[in-house]
């Protein structure tokens, strides 16, 4: 049926033959190269590669935070015009030290002009989605890493983009908090079905959450395999047992461990 | 049960061990203050004490260093903040005592380092002071306000308090302080966001910054149709604080984490709002940290620009009491200075609380 849809709308997210070079004292360093990718409309995308393979790039450039060597990237906009196309999640937070969570999480509507009674309430929404309604008046230094790492998913959430790109988000928690947060994160997409591009470096979080899980080879960034996730969903920790997760994360694995091998052997 | 009883009398051995370095403490706190006192006593009855009376204050201050340290361990936690204001208040006005006894006794040249209590009467004899011959005083006079209101409205007070020595000064730094502030840091948040501004000017403002703007005084003065009046000393004044702000803000700037910028982008702010959201608040700490120098920069420039070339102000008092060999009122006029300095060091942190809330 997933197949189907994708043959007749235009996917969500359409990248083509996208690059990414730097110029640097001894040449041209080539960071991606020619990476195409299409996330079709409510589908939930896993990239998956060695450290320094490009995917955070490559999201940075949908983001329009970094600029496209080659190729194109296009996010189609929906129906309503003044949605924001993405809202980025980024690895570290990145939530402003000198606002309050209510703030923070109301950053997005502020910019773009809505009001603060309307901004606060949605803010305070999503807050309570995600237990940290007692702390919107909080500043960040004042709450945990986990609680900080959930004002910047709802802060992106509250936004309402049409795609939400997230940035290895999970990467800096400690492993009960990020099984906390992932089981948070398949609730919320249940109920929301954004279009997500989610970077990753763990091959579980890619498995549980994703729809696809797309492997990058090591520098330069390229295309290596995708590999379609058909697991039941709604999906929560409990999927973690199923045999076809196993056998989902050995396939992949299989692919990925020569990968590293070869990164971790090309490297000085 | 077994491993609670063996903890429980390892913690009765610590509370012992604990409660002997307590009484060890008060027993060196006894002794240090007992061998100070017989070592003063000893050189009193010698009749050394006044040919040793230096070294033996300056050996004193060690002792007080050390009886300080043991008091400072026998101090029971509730008694933790008193002790430490006993430290910050106690040790000025022990030293302020000791200037005060050493001057009463002979020990000092009181013609050129008088005593507090002679510098506090110098104060407030320029307090209460009018100077007829220049028309000015200290404060203003301003228990006259009322007086002076009653007669002639808002432009006698304004009359009375033009002529205060301590209202020009602070009318100075502050208007040289808010004009070179503001431009300041906007230039600043320029040079921090723009390479292109930042290669061009950087080196000018170190240039300029370590010039001594004393010396750059006389020129301001040729730029104004008065340069005798008020405004080239305002100008001066903001002039250093604004290549400070400027070279300060820009490394505030530079030192937001990226992250924020592309988090402020990503979230859709552009131009005010990118800096009124993400960069203003970003740069804060190091902003106010640069204000708190310029501040003390505007301080050190006013004063001697009053000293040179100004007919009012606390710099001029305290230079022309030292020219006509009036020590307590020179000094008078260093502690209003000091103190100037003191409040306006105060009302700046009171502004950054009101401004960094997220700073506690």
């Amino acid at each position: 049926m997933t197949s189907a849809v994708h043959a007749v709308v235009a996917p969500k997210i359409g990248a083509r033959n996208v690059s990414k070079h730097y110029p640097t004292a001894d040449g041209v360093m080539v960071a991606l190269e020619d990476f195409s990718l299409d996330v079709a409309d409510g589908e939930f995308v896993c990239i998956v590669g060695p450290s320094g393979c490009g995917k955070s790039t490559f999201l940075r450039m949908v983001a329009g935070l970094e600029s496209i060597s080659q190729g194109a990237i296009e996010i189609r906009p929906g129906a309503d015009a003044n949605k924001p196309l993405n809202s980025v999640v980024f690895q570290e937070y990145a939530i402003f030290p000198w606002k309050t969570l209510a703030d923070n999480v109301a950053f997005g509507l502020q910019m773009r002009g809505i009001g603060r009674k309307e901004r606060l309430d949605t803010a305070r929404f999503w807050l309570d989605r995600v237990g940290l309604s007692k702390f919107a008046d909080y500043y960040p230094h004042q709450i945990s890493g986990g609680m900080k790492q959930r004002v910047s998913i709802v802060r992106a959430l509250a936004n309402d983009p049409e795609v939400l790109l997230m940035d290895e988000p999970l990467g800096a928690l400690d492993a009960q908090t990020r099984v906390v947060i992932q089981e948070e994160l398949l609730r919320i997409w249940e109920e929301t079905r954004k279009t997500v591009l989610y970077i990753t470096h763990s091959l579980d979080e890619a498995v549980l959450l994703g729809d696809r899980v797309i492997l990058m080879s090591a520098q330069p960034g390229r295309h290596l395999a995708t590999f379609r996730i058909d697991l039941p969903r709604p999906r929560s920790i409990a999927t973690t047992n199923l045999p076809a997760f196993a056998e989902y994360r050995a396939a992949i694995w299989e692919k990925l461990s020569a990968e590293v091998t070869r990164a971790m052997e090309a490297r000085p | 049960m077994t491993v609670t009883s063996a903890n429980e009398t390892e913690m009765g051995r610590e509370t012992a061990a604990r409660a002997t370095g307590g009484s060890n403490d008060k027993r060196a706190l006894v002794l240090l203050i007992a061998g100070g006192l017989a070592a003063h006593a000893l050189l009193a009855v010698l009749g050394l004490w006044r040919d040793f009376a230096w070294p033996a204050i300056g050996l004193s201050f060690t002792l007080l260093v050390l009886i300080g340290e043991r008091a400072g361990r026998i101090v029971p936690v509730r008694g933790r903040g008193i002790y430490e204001r006993t430290l910050a208040f106690g040790f000025p006005a022990l030293v302020l005592l000791v200037w005060q006894l050493a001057g009463d006794y002979g020990l000092l040249n009181t013609t050129w380092f008088p005593q507090p209590s002679r510098i506090a009467a110098g104060l407030w004899d320029l307090t209460v002071r009018y100077d007829r011959f220049s028309g000015t005083s200290l404060l203003g006079r301003p228990w006259l306000i009322p007086e002076v209101y009653a007669a002639d409205g808002m432009a006698g007070v304004w009359k009375l308090l033009s002529e205060s020595h301590l209202l020009a000064t602070v009318g100075r730094v502050l208007g040289g302080f808010l004009l070179g502030a503001v431009p300041g840091v906007l230039l600043g948040v320029v040079m921090g966001m723009n390479q292109t501004v930042r290669l061009m000017l950087d080196t000018t403002l170190s240039a300029i910054y370590v010039l001594p703007k004393i010396a750059i005084f006389p020129i301001v003065m040729l730029m104004f149709a008065d340069p005798f009046g008020e405004a080239p000393k305002i100008v001066v004044v903001a002039l250093a604080v604004f290549i400070l702000m400027a070279i300060n803000t820009m490394a505030g700037v530079r030192g937001i984490d990226k992250v924020y910028l592309m988090a402020g982008r990503n979230y859709g702010a552009r131009g005010w709002s990118m800096l009124r959201h993400v960069i203003l608040p970003g740069a804060m700490p190091v902003i106010f940290a640069g204000l708190r120098i310029a501040l003390g920069t505007a301080m050190i420039v006013i004063i001697s620009v009053e000293f040179v070339r100004a007919k009012q102000g606390v710099g001029y008092i305290t230079f022309y009491y030292w020219e006509v060999l009036n020590p307590e009122k020179m000094y008078a006029g260093l502690v209003v200075v000091m103190a100037l300095g003191v409040l306006l060091t105060y009302g700046l942190q009171w502004l950054q609380r009101r401004l960094m809330p997220w700073q506690r």
